[in-house]
């Protein structure tokens, strides 16, 4: 029927859908101490603003919205905050974060809920209110919704509004769960993105393994005019710029952002937070957990923001035998915990306890053979194997020639190299050594300024001293008053030279 | 014809005075290549190269006066970042001026503090707060770890304590020094 316009590279990976898919999504039950990180989003960390000792209501707010790029945190049920710390949270580096733990009082006691009507609100109140709600991307990146709800300055006019149900990684099944049981309540969400963001066509992407979703959906559009895509099972068809190609052929540029070729995009679980939010006066609280792998009863489970993995782990009937390591996220662009007592964060999309069949097996990795296999699959268009020489030998400049930053991570490279070369672990590497360098770049221009601002106030006082000395001394003859001053005016002029702006320019960010 | 290039020769020769004479009066501040040299030294301004801060360094190097490997907090990438601006071969640093390590930040400790300001004294980019007979503190943002202030301190109470990694400060390593491959499923699949 509509065309799709289907891009490079990608891969048909093994579906491991149905191990978690086939029953109903289950709701967990309400843990007895729940650890809610501060930060769960893409941008600034929440304020807190409860101490030890507080008595919390469910969806209270815990942590505030700081900065443009942020979103706000919720107590996710009632009961008393015992702490206010660093914990352990799900990252790959095992290291803590900030987080409030909440002990629960076990009576689900809730705030005050007050349902908006959306029509009567202006939009930049209705995007506060979504930063206030918390919520965020629900697909796994956590980018604050309501930046991405806010057109100013990329396009005038949005044409395409896509919502992404396509779920690409092979184990994750929880939007497929969400698409099936709460179309409805996608589809209200979906009306309130689309007040806000008055696009010319709004499209849903569904890969065509989900039958069920795609028919819950398409019946819940019904008279909607939004439009329900099928498109081909092919990873990563749900990475954003990938399904934008797919099913407008927009291209999105280099260094842009898909609403700067008037697309935008957005994931169904969010859409339905959102929903919840407005309709509901509901902030983010919970969310859709997958649990699957090596674990006894595979499957769906709607569990509160700050719940244990392992209590999850547990619901789902326990570990089986031969858990080699556990995965946050899909096995292609997620990463190994270090521990299962880490909390469920906005981003959790899936708990994958994998086998050591399932990983890498550990054999050596070979040089690269320059076969070209990771150029086919690439679906940025990219030259893996460039980047990871470049990578490899530090020449950071020459990988951002080669367009390091557009690379999404998608593992597809990693995936067919025959040498085993852990190609995105490359990628990753030199992504956080340029951050790391820009930040450095940037420490030293504000002790450059601070230093050459001492030098000038100890110059600066030198004078005053000398100057009062002068003063003092008895006056001998009139000029002698009025000859130094000018002379330590030229001298001060030559030793202090003026406060060179090209400096300041230098540091002007460059990507990321 | 004559007239014509004499008239030409004439304007190129005026306009030659006045270019020339615009180089002297309006002579740009700052050397360009010490600029360079400078925005690549750290700003530590902790004095180790020998010079009393990174400029005053940075403009020894232009002069040919001092050898590109004096910076120890600048380091092995520093070295090799100068050395590719000025066209040469870089250089291990030379141990006479320390040695390459961890990123530090000074600490006072508040309690023994007497509030002499003698470490505000020190500090080169103002970092330290305080008063005479106040407790002192640094701001840790602005602190760029030079140690100058440790030394001054009567009563030792000024430690340099190292940068804690932190969420948002870690980083991937290079796999090559890692032999940890990341996680990836079905690969034998493929
Ligand atoms: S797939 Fe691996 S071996 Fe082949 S070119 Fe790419 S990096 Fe080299
Ligand atoms: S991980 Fe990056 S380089 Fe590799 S295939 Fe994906 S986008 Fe291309
Ligand atoms: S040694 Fe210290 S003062 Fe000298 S250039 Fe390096 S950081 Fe600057």
């Amino acid at each position: 029927m509509s065309r799709l316009f289907p891009f490079h590279g990608g891969l048909k990976t093994v579906r491991h859908k149905t191990e978690s898919n086939q029953q109903a999504i289950r709701p967990a039950p309400v843990p007895r101490r729940l650890v809610v990180p501060l930060r769960q989003h893409i941008g600034a960390i929440a304020k807190p603003l409860v101490q030890p000792g507080d008595r919390v209501l469910k969806g209270q707010m815990i942590g505030q919205a700081e900065g443009y790029i942020s979103a706000a945190v919720h107590a996710p049920t009632s009961g008393v905050v015992t702490a206010l710390d660093q914990r352990p949270v799900p990252h790959p580096s095992g290291l803590a974060d900030w987080c409030v733990t909440v002990e629960s009082d076990g009576e689900e006691r809730w705030v005050e809920r007050k349902p908006v009507d959306y029509h009567r609100l202006h939009p930049s109140e209705l995007r506060n209110l979504l930063r206030n709600a918390g919520v965020v991307g629900l697909g796994g990146a956590a980018f604050p919704s309501a930046v991405k709800l806010n057109l100013s300055g990329h396009c005038d006019r949005l044409e395409t509004l896509i919502l992404n149900g396509a779920e690409c990684e092979p184990w994750i099944t929880c939007d497929d769960r969400l698409m099936r049981e709460r179309a409805a309540g996608i589809v209200a969400g979906l009306h309130i993105i689309a007040h806000l963001l008055e696009p010319r066509e709004v499209l849903i992407g569904i890969e065509d393994d989900k039958p069920e979703a795609i028919a819950a959906m398409t019946a819940a559009c019904a008279g909607t005019g939004y439009q329900v895509r099928v498109v081909p099972t092919r990873y990563p068809s749900g990475s954003v710029k990938q399904l934008v190609k797919l099913l407008t052929g927009r291209e999105t540029p280099v260094d842009g952002l898909p609403v700067d070729v008037g697309v935008q995009c957005f994931n169904v679980a969010t859409a339905h937070t959102i929903h919840r939010a407005v309709d509901y006066g509901e902030p983010v609280i919970s969310r859709v957990v997958t649990v699957t792998g090596q674990v006894r009863q595979p499957g769906n489970v709607e569990a509160l923001l700050g719940t244990p993995f392992v209590e999850l782990v547990e619901l789902c009937g326990g570990y089986q035998d031969g858990v080699e390591r556990l995965i946050m996220g899909g096995p292609m662009m997620g990463f190994a915990l270090h521990g299962d007592e880490v909390p469920v964060t906005k981003a959790t999309n899936c708990i994958l306890a994998a086998s050591a069949e399932q990983l890498t097996p550990d054999r050596p990795v070979m040089p690269c053979i320059r076969c070209g296999a990771c150029v086919d699959v690439c679906p940025a268009n990219l030259l893996p194997q460039q980047l990871y020489w470049h990578a490899r030998a530090k020449e950071f400049d020459k990988a951002q020639d080669y367009h390091l930053f557009s690379c999404i991570e998608c593992g597809c490279c990693s995936y067919v190299c025959p040498s085993r070369i852990p190609l995105v672990q490359y990628y990753r590497y030199a992504k956080n050594e340029i951050w790391a360098q820009e930040k450095e770049k940037q420490k030293a221009e504000l002790a450059r300024q601070r230093h050459q601002a001492r030098l000038e106030r100890l110059e600066r006082e030198k004078q005053e001293r000398e100057a009062k000395l002068r003063q003092k001394a008895p006056p001998r003859s009139e000029p002698a008053v009025a000859k130094p001053t000018l002379e330590t005016a030229v001298a001060r002029a030559k030793t202090s030279p003026a406060p060179t702006l090209e400096t300041t320019a230098e540091t002007v960010n460059r990507d990321g | 014809m004559i007239a014509a290039i004499v008239a030409l020769s004439a304007l190129a020769g005026v306009a030659g005075l006045l270019l020339g004479f615009a180089a002297v009066r309006f002579k740009v501040e700052g050397d360009p290549i010490v600029d360079k040299i400078d925005a690549i030294l750290p700003q530590t301004q902790c004095g180790q190269c020998g010079y009393a801060g990174c400029r005053p360094y940075a403009e020894a190097i232009a002069a040919g006066e001092a050898d590109i490997n004096q910076c120890p907090p600048g380091g092995e990438a520093g070295i090799v970042a100068l050395a590719e601006l000025l066209g040469r071969d870089p250089k291990p640093l030379n141990p006479e001026h320390g040695r390459e390590k961890p990123k530090m930040v000074a600490v006072i400790d508040e309690q023994s503090c007497i509030g002499c300001t003698l470490c505000i004294q020190a500090c080169p980019v103002d970092a330290i707060l305080g008063a005479a007979k106040h407790m002192h503190t640094v701001i840790a943002r602005e602190c760029t770890g030079c140690e100058l202030c440790v030394a001054p301190c009567p009563v030792d109470c000024i430690h340099m304590v190292p940068i804690a990694e932190t969420i948002t400060s870690w980083k991937w390593t290079c796999p090559i020094a890692d032999t940890e491959v990341r996680p990836s499923v079905d690969r034998a699949a493929a």
